[in-house]
């Protein structure tokens, strides 16, 4: 087998006695698309920032190509692009010097890099924007051109911390689409995500994080036939009604979670829970019935919602 | 890629940046000397060196020479300061550049490097009006510039350490107001600092922008007498300039790198 493009083993990353990553493992090969997915504060901006080499590890094994990022993280800098979770354009450069610059602290000379910022100005769709200031660009914009600010030195690896957090749906299709591109054209992706749409669409496979520890791993079609059955009955009752129908649900599915708004009902069969529902005399105001997803997963691994 | 070079590549991002705002601070770099010295020198000088003025050189020549240094500084202070919060808290740009095989210390080295290419054209600028003023000859103006670049430098190495030090931009007014302002006024650029109260004179040795003012009339105008100067040897105000940009780069560097690479 190849040796893994990142490899971290018992890798711990501490702020003062604050634990932040906890002895967590991991590989992520050639040409994969993995995810960190966890709510805000479980690690995975922490766990970025090691594979970055800009944060050092507190603790364990890191290696990004082979190399200690302790001894030589220029060197794994050279051959990685890098979208941060908050914008960090330069506002007094226009978009293409944005791209050249970059291209400069990589090292580039102005012939390689005049080509390069065309392709991908053309990649981000910014080309009619080439020459205008940073600031007035659409959030969309801003994410894009810093996805395309990443690329510029072709890298091996492209690290992704919350891309599309902040948008509104449609930049956020675009985005997809334009990181899909990338990793059908075979590129390695790491992308950290609280939403597990973005997860299930982009993630050849992931691992869940929540405080500080990988608790669970795999594709994610794997993680849902997993930890969660096909099908979900989502059910929301009338003030005061929840309680008195939880009491008449055992049985029912195969699992049950109580939230504050709603009660699941995990299921194999949706169809035959709403009947037997309906033959104890449970009446819900509202029933939706939906395929499992991430986030059923994350509820049941955690007990809590991603998105708090 | 060594240090330099990296260094080189930041300071030519600040480069292209300037190219477009360059406008806005050249004005300020031709229109304040040429305030201050007609106000300070012109003005004020024809009435110190009508009254008792004990001083053995024509008061526009002792500002001009005074103000090269101080213009160093509030120039130097400013580089070290809004633009590196902006860098660090307000547009972030460090925190992306540290992804690119730049780090730190390359932001720092290349900020410095930036930094001291603007300082000798301010300070140039400033030359060439006092000349035109009357106030120096070509050639102590000249002479000038090195020793005013250094205190700019200076300036600019340790408040970019304690800006990053900050953790918002209202203690950046606040430094102006409370430090460089009084420095300003007191550090012997419009008066010598032996017309300082007694306990006040020992109290200007220590503070930096003295040192610069002293160095540069050192060097610009040789042989004027302790009405103007004090007895101090040159190389005293030179290594304190040249320890205080040290300390600032090194502490700058180590400053930058907790933050940032936390």
């Amino acid at each position: 087998m190849t040796q893994p493009l990142v490899e971290a083993r018992d890798l711990t990353k501490k702020f003062g006695d604050f634990v932040a990553v906890d002895s967590i493992d991991f590989e992520i090969h050639k040409g994969e698309s993995f995810g960190f997915l966890g709510p805000n504060g479980a690690g995975k901006t922490s766990t970025m920032k090691m594979i970055t080499t800009v944060s050092p590890i507190t603790d364990g094994h890191l290696r990004v190509f082979g190399i200690d990022p302790t001894v030589d993280g220029r060197s794994i800098r050279q051959r990685i692009g890098v979208v941060p979770q908050e914008d960090n354009l330069d506002l007094e450069l226009t978009v293409a010097e944005n791209l050249y610059i970059y291209g400069r602290y990589h090292d580039m000379t102005r012939p390689e890099i005049e080509p390069k910022i065309d392709e991908l100005l053309e990649f981000a769709q910014l080309a009619e924007r080439r020459d205008s200031k940073v600031e007035p660009l659409s959030g969309g914009m801003k994410r894009r051109l810093i996805i395309a600010r990443a690329l510029i030195n072709e890298p091996d690896l492209i690290i992704l911390d919350e891309p599309t957090t902040g948008l509104d749906p449609q930049a956020r299709h675009l985005l997809w689409d334009r990181l899909y591109r990338l990793k059908r054209e075979g590129a390695t992706l790491i992308i950290t995500t609280h939403y597990m749409d973005e997860a299930e669409q982009l993630c050849d496979r992931l691992v869940v994080m929540d405080n500080g520890k990988i608790v669970a791993g795999g594709s994610p079609r794997q993680l849902i036939s997993e930890y969660a059955p096909r099908e979900v009955v989502e059910l929301r009752f009338q003030d005061g009604q929840k309680d008195e129908a939880v009491l008449k649900m055992e049985g029912v599915a195969n699992r049950s979670e109580v939230l504050a708004d709603r009660v699941l009902l995990y299921t194999d069969d949706a169809d035959e829970t709403q009947r037997t529902m309906h033959e104890r005399g449970i009446q819900p105001e509202q029933v939706l019935v939906r395929r499992s997803t991430l986030e059923d997963v994350f509820l049941r691994l955690t007990g809590r919602g991603l998105i708090d | 890629m060594t240090t330099l070079s990296r260094s080189l590549r930041y300071a030519e991002s600040e480069v292209i940046a300037y190219r477009r705002t360059w406008r806005g601070t050249v004005i300020t770099s031709f229109v304040n000397p040429i305030l201050f010295l007609a106000a300070m020198g012109a003005g004020l000088g024809s009435l110190v060196d009508d009254g008792t003025g004990n001083l053995a050189i024509p008061y526009l020549v002792f500002v001009a020479s005074g103000l090269m240094a101080a213009t160093a500084m509030q120039n130097g202070a400013g580089d070290g300061s809004f633009p590196v919060m902006a860098g660090v808290l307000w547009r972030k740009n460090f925190h992306g550049t540290i992804t690119t095989p730049l780090g730190p210390e390359d932001i720092i080295w290349g900020r410095l490097i930036w930094g001291l290419a603007r300082l000798t054209f301010v300070l140039g600028v400033f030359a060439v009006i006092a000349v035109l003023f009357g106030a120096m000859d070509l050639a102590p103006a000249l002479l000038a510039i090195p020793p005013s670049v250094l205190t700019g430098i200076a300036f600019t190495a340790c408040i970019t350490a304690w800006t990053l030090t900050q953790e918002d931009g209202r203690s950046l007014s606040t430094l102006f107001r409370f430090l460089i302002v009084p420095l300003f006024l007191f550090s012997g650029t419009f008066f010598p600092i032996s017309q300082l109260p007694g306990f006040l004179e020992p109290v200007a040795y220590v503070t930096p922008l003295f040192h610069g003012v002293e160095a540069v009339r050192k060097i610009a105008l040789p042989g004027v007498d302790e009405t103007i100067v004090t007895s101090l040897p040159l190389w005293v105000h030179i290594v304190y300039l040249v320890v205080m940009a040290a300390v600032g780069v090194y502490l700058s560097i180590r400053i930058l790198d907790r933050r940032i690479r936390p």
